[in-house]
């Protein structure tokens, strides 16, 4: 059965990498949901998180075959039970429907959401939650009007520890340095 | 560890080559690859550079050349397309995990994504074919980065490593500084064998009455042809091997029970079904060799010895999966299995090889039609090399015959495409096959449609005089194509009919000796004058046109629905 899962990769810092991992899904044909890419809380550990749809049988097989890229530390699959995840949003408007359309600072109050920057022309809100919830405040915001919207990929921490600064100290020994 | 002052990229390059062994190297040069091959110019009498007619040669020659000497291939090529003509090549090393670094020049880094002449994005373009691959766009990076390729290319399970280095960072001086990689912090070559599953592993062997050993080229790639040996002499257990595991033990072995797969024996895939238990080592169960997955095996508990955890449950579930080198885990798994007579298992064997004989081999062998067949001359290369040869070959009907019907007495002497399935594969990695082992006999067996995929090399073998042999087996037609449209496409023989060159004069245009022969009584008589030459030989031998490999499983079809005819 197939379900949402994110894979999280700490990998060392390397150009091309990103490249080396999409080729992977690329290969056996499966569409990539979200995918980011930043720091960890290791220095000069990137960790990336991807999400896709797939069946346990092949995000396991992916996930070795990840594993097996050299620059690549190590590979986790979670489903979303197993996660703490979050996506952003950023919603552009018009300033003149803030003041004019009343009912836009009710959503942005009722939303949770932030509103980053405020000036003659525009406005910018920042929304961060479950996609249902991002998804929501756009569909609010949509009536009166929308200047540009964005929404980040997945970040997630998974509920069980990774213990990747423990597996550093162990792969020490197979380093060259 | 070696110091150089004020050295140029270029140099420091060369040294890199030279401190990690290496003393030949396959290329092709070009615009921003020539400050290496100034510096090469200088260093001729430590570092022999072989010019290819075409890159493709140039990775196949590195190929065949780290296939027979178990080092790692070295092949240079130019950026753009001396770049891409190496990919084929690399992706074949990648199947069929062969050691192998690639070095490629690449236009100025002030240059890099510009479109300038002759740059290619070569990273991108290798990377899904390549174990790693980098970019060097800084001379001192040089050291570093060589020395993880070498490291990366040879570790654990091989494969190709792909160096592009910016003609910027080729001419850049700085001071060389140069220490061998032994291991980097990401990469685990070897996993370590977990013991509970070497117990496991026995204790099934042990409780079992039909098994079935399948050996791949794992055996040889983790130089374990001794411990294996010993491994299967222990449990008396009958083996089969995959098209690249051949030869690690004597074809001769009474245990070996014949090739598994497709075009493989009738024995060993029929009673793939019937095995209780299949002990698979350093193979990787591709779709060649199992049919349809669904009905592979499926009275066998599985276990999987195996260096790659991808590789594990990835086609077939292992039981028990004995991850790590085999070299280390065989011994311990001989400790604890015992010597059983299994007589009426090999019984099995015998009484399916009788039928494969009455049906297939006979008439492969011992022809009574007037058309020579491409067996009897596997047979008398056979006879005249007494086994000893390498035999090099390329891809279709002929590569079957050869695999099936070569005898070999010594590990890595069978040298052929297997995952990729690269026509134009043979002749160049003949060359360097031979290269790798002068002493020894190389013969390429190669089709008519092959042969013309990389003919031009003939001129690299004429101008290096490496002796090798090359026997066209010539029936005018891409014959494994057109056997599949014999049996699935109702005969439409789509493109297939080759109209041939004289292939005996291109050979003499090269100055290589040749002949060419039709009839069964020359057969012989040419073999041992091709094998006795201590030059170069081309031979075209002229077989029936539409003979059939046999016997064959259908594409999908489950292993035991092996066809006769």
């Amino acid at each position: 059965m197939k379900k949402n899962y994110t894979i999280s990769i700490y990998t060392e810092n390397s150009v091309g990498l990103l490249n080396r991992i999409s080729a992977i899904f690329q290969k056996r044909h499966i569409n990539i949901i979200s995918i980011t890419s930043s720091a960890s809380e290791i220095k000069n550990v990137s960790r990336f998180v991807i999400v896709v749809n797939l069946s346990k049988e092949v995000v396991k097989k992916v996930v070795h075959q990840i594993e097996k890229q050299i620059e690549v530390i190590k590979a986790f699959f979670h489903t979303d039970e197993e996660t703490i995840f979050q996506e952003s949003a950023l919603y552009k408007v018009a300033s003149k429907s803030l003041f004019e359309e009343r009912h836009i600072q009710n959503i942005i109050k009722n939303s949770h959401a932030k509103i980053v920057t405020v000036n003659t022309e525009f406005f910018v809100i920042e929304k961060t939650g479950f996609r249902h919830e991002t998804e929501q405040l756009y569909k609010d915001l949509a009536p009166y009007g929308l200047l540009q919207f964005v929404r980040s990929g997945r970040i997630s921490v998974s509920k069980a520890p990774m213990k990747i600064k423990e597996l550093l100290k162990q792969l020490k020994k197979y380093s060259n340095e | 560890m070696t110091i150089k002052k004020n050295i140029s990229g270029a140099e420091a390059l060369i040294h890199c080559l030279i401190e990690e062994g290496v003393d030949l190297i396959y290329g092709y040069p070009g615009g921003a690859i020539m400050p290496f091959y100034d510096e090469l110019y200088k260093f001729q009498d430590k570092l022999q550079h072989v010019l290819t007619r075409h890159e493709q040669g140039a990775t196949h020659a590195a190929q065949g050349y780290a296939r027979v000497s178990g080092k790692v291939g070295v092949c240079v090529a130019t950026s753009g397309p001396g770049a891409t003509n190496l990919i084929t090549g690399i992706a074949d090393a990648m199947i069929d995990s062969t050691p192998l670094i690639c070095i490629t020049g690449q236009v100025p880094s002030h240059l890099l994504g510009s479109d300038a002449f002759q740059e290619t994005d070569i990273i991108g373009i290798s990377t899904p074919v390549t174990k790693w691959n980098y970019q060097i766009t800084n001379a001192k990076e040089i050291p570093e980065i060589i020395s993880k390729a070498f490291y990366i290319a040879k570790a654990g399970r091989p494969g190709p490593v792909l160096i592009d280095i910016t003609k910027d960072a080729q001419f850049d001086n700085f001071d060389f500084k140069y220490s061998k990689c032994k291991g980097i912090r990401s990469y685990k070559p070897i996993p370590q064998i977990n013991l509970k599953s070497v117990e496991d592993a026995a204790f099934i062997i042990n409780k079992s009455k039909k098994p079935l050993i399948v050996w791949g080229q794992g055996v040889i790639l983790g130089n374990a042809e001794l411990e294996f040996k010993s491994f299967i002499e222990k449990t008396n257990i009958p083996a089969a091997w995959t098209i690249l595991g051949v030869s690690a033990i004597p074809t001769s072995h009474p245990q070996n029970v014949g090739m598994v797969g497709m075009h493989g024996n009738y024995g060993p895939n029929m009673l793939t079904n019937e095995c209780d238990v299949l002990i698979a080592i350093g193979m990787r169960f591709d779709d060649r060799v199992t049919g349809d997955l669904k009905t592979y095996a499926k009275k066998a508990q599985i276990i999987h010895l195996e260096i790659d955890p991808a590789e594990v449950n990835k086609n077939v579930k292992a039981n028990v999966p004995i991850l790590g080198d085999v070299k280390q885990s065989l011994p311990l798994l001989q400790k604890l299995v015992d010597f059983k007579n299994y007589t009426n298992w090999y019984e099995t064997f015998k009484e399916h090889d009788k039928i494969e004989f009455e049906n297939v081999i006979k008439n492969d062998l011992y022809p009574k039609k007037e058309g020579l067949t491409m067996g009897e001359v596997i047979k008398e290369i056979n006879t005249a090399t007494k086994g000893n040869a390498i035999i090099v070959t390329d891809v279709g009907q002929h590569q079957m015959v050869a695999c099936r019907y070569a005898d070999f007495n010594l590990s890595k002497s069978n040298i052929t495409s297997g995952g990729l399935g690269t026509m134009g594969f043979a002749l160049p990695a003949a060359l360097g096959a031979k290269m790798a082992d002068p002493k020894r006999e190389v013969v390429a067996v190669i089709g008519d449609g092959g042969i013309q995929m990389t003919i031009q090399e003939l001129g690299t073998i004429f101008q290096t005089q490496a002796a090798v042999k090359v026997v066209v087996l010539n029936n005018e037609f891409l014959g494994m194509v057109r056997q599949w449209q014999q049996l699935f496409f109702d005969k439409r023989y789509a493109s297939t009919e080759l109209i041939n060159p004289d292939f005996v004069k291109i050979a003499e245009g090269y100055y290589i000796n040749s002949k060419r022969v039709s009839k069964r009584k020359e057969l012989r008589k040419s073999i041992e004058e091709m094998i006795k030459s201590e030059k170069p030989f081309f031979l075209e031998v002229c077989v029936e046109k539409e003979d059939n490999v046999f016997p064959m499983i259908p594409s999908g079809a489950s292993v035991s629905d092996i066809r006769l005819s």
